[in-house]
C-alpha cells in the first residue's frame, strides 16, 4: 500500500506555459477584463441584461450558484477520504483541492462584479451591518470563510516547493482541523445556496420550490457534482497532459456516486409528486421542457453507469460525469431563472457582454490550474500513457 | 477500525442533527404581528380619477428624476415603478372599457407603490441591514449607505416593489419609504396629500381598516362622506378615550388641514381589503370593484415568506448549535483519518 501511494506522490508536471490553448485562454480572459472595466465606469445596466424582473442574471446563476457546486470535487473527495476513511481516493484529493481553490475563488471575487455598491461589500461581514437572518449573509460569510480554509489546505503544496519544511510540519500537525472545517462549511453554503429561493415563495415555479428540502437537494447534488467533476477533470487532464488514464480508481468512485445519484432522483421525484407539482410537468410550457431535459441528465446515468462493467469504461466515466454536470447546472439554471416568474412583461437572457465574462472567467480559472500544476506538485507522477 | 471510526461518526453526526432538529420547534418563526402604531395607505380604486397628481407629487416630494416612454420628451410618463419612479397609476382595461371597475368591458386604476408590508420579504433578504422595518411605525426604510447592491431584495418581493438604478456607476435600491423624510414637517405621504378624491388615503392602519370595512359595509349606491388627505379627525376621535383627547393630533406636530370630507356615493366593491391577511398583512390596504389579480396583485398566503425562509435558517444556525456540533463531531473523525504525513501528498496508510 506504502509503495502504491508513494508512486502517486505529487510532482510538478513541468513543461511549457504557452501554447496556442493556454494563449485563447489569455485572450478570452483578457476580453473578459475589458468588460469588467467597462462595467465598473458605466454601470451593470451598459453591459448586462439584468432588470427589475431579473435582478439576478448568469453572473449569479452561474458564476456562483453553479460555479461553485461544480467546484466540489475537493468537499466530496475529502468526505470521501478523511471522513469516510477511504484512502484508495487520496491521489485524487489535491488535483480535486486545486480545482475547488480556483473555482471558489473565483466565484467569491466575480461576486464583486455583480453587486452594484461592491465598495461596501465589507459591511457583510461587519457587526452592525450584518444581518444574520438573511441567507444571503450565510452564503458569503460561509463561502469567504472556505476559500480561506481550502488556501490553507492546500498551503503544503506551495509549501513544499518553496522548501518551507519546518511550516509544513507544523501546519500537517493541525490539518485535520482545517480539513473538519473544510467538510463542514460547504456543507452549510451548498444547502445555503437552495435556500436562498426559500423567501422567492410563489415566485419560483412549482418544479423547483422544493421549500424546506431546497437546502437538502442542493447539498446532495453539490455531493454528486463534486465526485462528477472529479472523473470529468480526471479524464481531461490524463488526456491533455498525455498521462495514463485513472480509471481504476475511478471505477469504485463512480459506484458511490451512482448511489448518491439514486438516492438525489427519488428524493426530487418524492419532493416533486408529494407538493401536487408534477401536474406542472406536463403543461405546455417552457419550464416543463427544461425539468425533463434536467431530469434526463440525472436520469439517463442512472441507467448507464449501473453495471460495474459500464464503470470500468472510461468514456462510459465520461459521458455520465458530463451529464451529471449538466443535470447539476439545469437544476440550479432552472431554479434561479427558467423557474423565477416574477410576473407578466419581464424577460431575461445574458447579453454577449455577459456571456464573455463567464467565459472569460472559465478561462482564466483553466489557465491558472494549467500553470499551477505545470509549477507545483499537484497531480500524482505517473507514467505517460504507453499504448 | 475503518468501520469502528465509521460508526462514531455516523453516530457523532446523528447526535449533532438530532440536536438541531430538537431545537426546530423552539426556532419556528410565526409571521411578525403589525405594529401597534403602524401607518399606511388606504386605497380606493373605486374612488381613483386616474389624474396621477400622486405620481407628480411623489416625484416633487422624493427628487425623483423625470421618465420618458413618448417619443416627444414633453412630460412625466412612467409606465412602472423603476429605479426612478416609486410610485405609478395604471390602468386596467378589457373589452370595450365601457363601464368604470367593472372586470368585464370595463376599466379601472390601480396604485403601485411599496406594500410596506407587516413581514417584509426584502427585510428578511438584506444582508447589511439595509432595508430595515420601523418597529414603532413599520415604515419599510432603504440606506443606501448600507447597500452592497447585491440586489436580493428586489428578487424576494413578491410584489416587484424594489427597484435598481442599472443605468449608473453607482446604483441604488428606489422605493417608496412613505415620506418619513417629511414627518418632521408634520407632512404626510405626498401621493395622499394630492389625491383630489381621497382615493389614497394617509393614516393609521388600524384606522384605514375601520374606514375600509365601513366601505364594504354599505350598499352600492349608499350616500356618504369620503375623507381625503389623512385621517385625521378619525385618528383624533380614536384618541378621544384617551387622556389626551382633542387636538392631540395637532400637538403632535402635524399641520392642521381642516376637514376635508366631501359627499359621495358607495360603490360596487368586492368584499376583501387587500393587505389584510396577504403575506401576514400589508401596511397600504386596497379595495377595488375588479379582482386584484386582474389589477396585477398576487394572490398571497397569510404565511410570509420571511417567516418560512427565517425558521430554516434558525433551525439549521440558531446559536450555532448545529455547525459546532458537527464540527465537532467532524473534527474527531478526521482527527483519526488523516496522517500528519497527508500534506505531504499521498502516504496515507
Amino acid at each position: 500500500m506504502a509503495d502504491h501511494s508513494h508512486a502517486h506522490a505529487p510532482r510538478p508536471l513541468g513543461g511549457s506555459a504557452f501554447t496556442p490553448f493556454t494563449l485563447l485562454l489569455g485572450v478570452l480572459a483578457a476580453i473578459a477584463g475589458v468588460i469588467l472595466v467597462y462595467r465598473f465606469f458605466y454601470g451593470l445596466g451598459a453591459v448586462t441584461n439584468l432588470n427589475d424582473g431579473y435582478p439576478w442574471g448568469i453572473w449569479i446563476a452561474y458564476d456562483v450558484v453553479v460555479g461553485s457546486a461544480f467546484a466540489c470535487g475537493g468537499y466530496s473527495m475529502a468526505l470521501l477520504v478523511y471522513i469516510f476513511n477511504k484512502g484508495q481516493y487520496h491521489p485524487l484529493v489535491r488535483p480535486a483541492l486545486l480545482a475547488s481553490l480556483f473555482g471558489y475563488t473565483l466565484a467569491g471575487v466575480s461576486v464583486i462584479f455583480d453587486l452594484g455598491r461592491w465598495w461596501n461589500f465589507w459591511h457583510i461581514f461587519w457587526p452592525g451591518y450584518a444581518q444574520v437572518n438573511s441567507v444571503m449573509f450565510e452564503v458569503a460569510v460561509c463561502i469567504s470563510a472556505y476559500i480561506v480554509v481550502m488556501w490553507i489546505e492546500f498551503s503544503p503544496a506551495f509549501l513544499e516547493k518553496w522548501g518551507m519544511k519546518d511550516a509544513k510540519r507544523k501546519l500537517n500537525k493541525l490539518l485535520f482541523f482545517f480539513i473538519a472545517l473544510g467538510v463542514l462549511l460547504p456543507s452549510m453554503h451548498q444547502s445555503s445556496l437552495g435556500s436562498l429561493l426559500v423567501i422567492f415563495g410563489q415566485q419560483i415555479h412549482p418544479l423547483w420550490q422544493s421549500g424546506m428540502l431546497l437546502p437538502v437537494t442542493y447539498l446532495l447534488t453539490a455531493i454528486l457534482l463534486g465526485f462528477a467533476v472529479v472523473i470529468f477533470e480526471a479524464t481531461l487532464s490524463s488526456t491533455g497532459f498525455k498521462r495514463q488514464l485513472e480509471t481504476p480508481v475511478l471505477t469504485p468512485l463512480a459506484k458511490i456516486m451512482y448511489w448518491t445519484l439514486a438516492a438525489y432522483v427519488v428524493l426530487r421525484v418524492i419532493d416533486v409528486v408529494m407538493r401536487g407539482a408534477l401536474g406542472t410537468a406536463f403543461a405546455a410550457t417552457w419550464q416543463a421542457f427544461w425539468f425533463w431535459v434536467e431530469m434526463a441528465c440525472f436520469i439517463v446515468p442512472l441507467a448507464t453507469l449501473a453495471s460495474e462493467n459500464a464503470r470500468r469504461r472510461a468514456s462510459c466515466l465520461f459521458v455520465g460525469a458530463v451529464l451529471l454536470m449538466l443535470g447539476g447546472f439545469l437544476l440550479r439554471i432552472n431554479g434561479f431563472l427558467v423557474g423565477y416568474m416574477t410576473g407578466e412583461g419581464w424577460s431575461y437572457f445574458p447579453s454577449l457582454a455577459e456571456l464573455m465574462v463567464t467565459i472569460g472567467l472559465i478561462a482564466f480559472e483553466i489557465l491558472a490550474y494549467i500553470v499551477i500544476v505545470r509549477n507545483y506538485p499537484v497531480l500524482p507522477a505517473a507514467q505517460p500513457a504507453t499504448r | 477500525m475503518d468501520r469502528r471510526t465509521f460508526f462514531k461518526a455516523s453516530l457523532a453526526g446523528g447526535t449533532a442533527l438530532a440536536t438541531g432538529a430538537a431545537s426546530c420547534p423552539a426556532q419556528a418563526r410565526d409571521t411578525h404581528p403589525m405594529p401597534a402604531e403602524a401607518v399606511g395607505l388606504l386605497f380606493d380604486s373605486i374612488l381613483c380619477v386616474g389624474c396621477k397628481a400622486c405620481v407628480a407629487a411623489c416625484k416633487e416630494a422624493n427628487g425623483m428624476p423625470l421618465e420618458f416612454s413618448t417619443a416627444d420628451q414633453y412630460w412625466d410618463t412612467p409606465l412602472d415603478i423603476s429605479g426612478k419612479t416609486l410610485n405609478v397609476i395604471k390602468a386596467y382595461r378589457d373589452g370595450k372599457m365601457e363601464a368604470k371597475d367593472r372586470e368585464e368591458n370595463g376599466f379601472a386604476f390601480i396604485k403601485k407603490s411599496c406594500m410596506h408590508c407587516v413581514d417584509p420579504s426584502c427585510v428578511s433578504a438584506c444582508p447589511v441591514s439595509a432595508m430595515q422595518k420601523d418597529p414603532k411605525n413599520g415604515i419599510v426604510t432603504y440606506d443606501k449607505d448600507a447597500c452592497i447592491g447585491c440586489r436580493y431584495c428586489v428578487a424576494a418581493c413578491p410584489f416587484g416593489v424594489p427597484r435598481f438604478t442599472y443605468d449608473k456607476a453607482v446604483p441604488q435600491i428606489s422605493k417608496c419609504q412613505l415620506c418619513v423624510h417629511r414627518h418632521k414637517d408634520g407632512k404626510y405621504a405626498a401621493c395622499a396629500e394630492v389625491c383630489p378624491t381621497g382615493a389614497t388615503l394617509y393614516g393609521k392602519v388600524s384606522v384605514l381598516r375601520e374606514e375600509a370595512k365601513r366601505r364594504l359595509a354599505m350598499k352600492p349606491g349608499e350616500k356618504t362622506q369620503f375623507p381625503r388627505g389623512h385621517l385625521r379627525a378619525a385618528e383624533e376621535k380614536a384618541l378621544q378615550g384617551a387622556p389626551e383627547g382633542r387636538g392631540e393630533m395637532r400637538r403632535q406636530g402635524w399641520t392642521d388641514d381642516g376637514n376635508q370630507n366631501y359627499p359621495g356615493v358607495a360603490g360596487q366593491y368586492l368584499q376583501h381589503i387587500y393587505g389584510e391577511k396577504e403575506f401576514g398583512g400589508t401596511q397600504m390596504l386596497m379595495l377595488s370593484g375588479v379582482p386584484f389579480q386582474k389589477l396585477g396583485y398576487p394572490d398571497l398566503p397569510p404565511r410570509s415568506d420571511a417567516a418560512t425562509s427565517e425558521t430554516l435558517q434558525h433551525t439549521l444556525y440558531g446559536g450555532l448549535i448545529a455547525p459546532i456540533a458537527v464540527l465537532g463531531a467532524l473534527t474527531f473523525v478526521a482527527r483519526r483519518n488523516v496522517k500528519p504525513e497527508d500534506g505531504e501528498g499521498g502516504q496515507h496508510g
